[in-house]
């Protein structure tokens, strides 16, 4: 497959990997691997008291040798996300970040406004921002204009599984801006949602519970690079124009009893 | 001195930010640390005196997606 880019860094997949939910560590390391991913997303969290979850998941991750891509999940504010931001670029070691500035807790919709602020104040101080934003295009273009190299429109709420709940536009995103990385981000549940993100044209995809939870989360990591692949494949190949009528692809010249 | 450490109260005798990561057991942890809302760089911990009732948060590497 060809490799693609985000802020002049060349990674081979396009698959891009949450790290959340799995029902064990050495089940998310298999799904890493299997996934054949570049790029794993992680998170800053209070430690439990006393605990070592922090420092034992953070050893796992580094052992795995995959660039990091830190998010700002749960903020619901520019200033919560900015911060969020600047606190792990420091513990991450990172200039790129995942932006997330949440407008509504019941369906994770990202709050547009604010993560435009929350985008310009961050590109201004160095930051390569992946914003996790709608299909808007209007957005999309203010996300750019700040600073933004790569969009993460969603496909469907976080963790819904539905898809691409609005292939139109996203199509037309695609067709907006044919020279920015699109990364599908949210809500695809099967690799067939995967192969569609991909065969749309969309650079890369990026997905955590449709693996992690997952009967075998580790065959499903599978299934959805394989997804990508065939994905990527196809838009590059060209796809036949759908019709609305039947056309035999058996030769009709020379057919018998005519 | 009293500080609300991720989002509890704390008497701590630390009075810098160094100082509250090692009495608090998080010498040899990754972390990330932000003080009353603004991030705390880990070459400025040393320098950062904390005061009473001043709001920290000490997080670390987690699943994230």
């Amino acid at each position: 497959m060809d490799p693609v880019q985000f802020y002049g860094v060349w990674v081979a997949s396009r698959l891009l990997l949450g790290t959340a939910q799995y029902p064990s560590p050495a089940i998310l390391a298999d799904a890493i691997t299997r996934s054949e991913t570049d790029i794993l997303t992680v998170s800053l969290r209070r430690e439990s008291t006393g605990g070592s979850g922090g420092r034992d998941f953070w050893k796992l991750i580094s052992a795995l040798g995959r660039k990091i891509l830190p998010n700002t999940a749960g903020c619901h504010s520019a200033k919560e996300a900015i911060t969020t931001a600047e606190m792990a670029r420091d513990v991450f070691d990172t200039p790129w970040i995942k932006l997330e500035v949440i407008g509504n807790a019941d369906t994770l919709q990202p709050d547009v406004f604010g993560l435009v602020e929350a985008a310009r104040e961050l590109c201004a101080q160095g930051f390569q921002v992946f914003p996790y934003t709608t299909d808007d295009l209007i957005v999309a273009e203010k996300l750019l204009s700040v600073g933004c190299e790569v969009l993460m429109p969603w496909g469907a709420p976080i963790g819904s599984g539905k898809g691409l709940n609005n292939r139109f536009a996203l199509k037309a995103m695609r067709a907006h801006f044919p020279n920015v990385p699109l990364v599908v981000d949210a809500g695809l549940g099967v690799p067939s949602h995967a192969a569609e993100a991909m065969e749309l044209g969309y650079d890369a995809v990026l997905l955590n519970t449709a693996v992690a939870k997952a009967g075998d989360p580790v065959a499903m990591a599978e299934g959805f690079a394989l997804a990508v692949k065939a994905g990527r494949l196809a838009y590059r190949a060209g796809a036949m124009e759908a019709r609305d009528m039947a056309v035999p692809s058996t030769p009709v010249f020379g057919q018998a009893f005519v | 001195m009293r500080l609300i450490v991720n989002g509890n109260e704390t008497d701590v005798a630390a009075e810098t930010f160094a100082e509250l990561l090692l009495e608090l057991g998080y010498e040899d942890m990754p972390v990330a640390t932000a003080l009353n809302m603004s991030a705390i760089r880990k070459k400025d911990r040393d320098t950062i005196r904390l005061k009473e009732g001043d709001r920290v948060e000490i997080l670390v590497p987690m699943q994230g997606g």
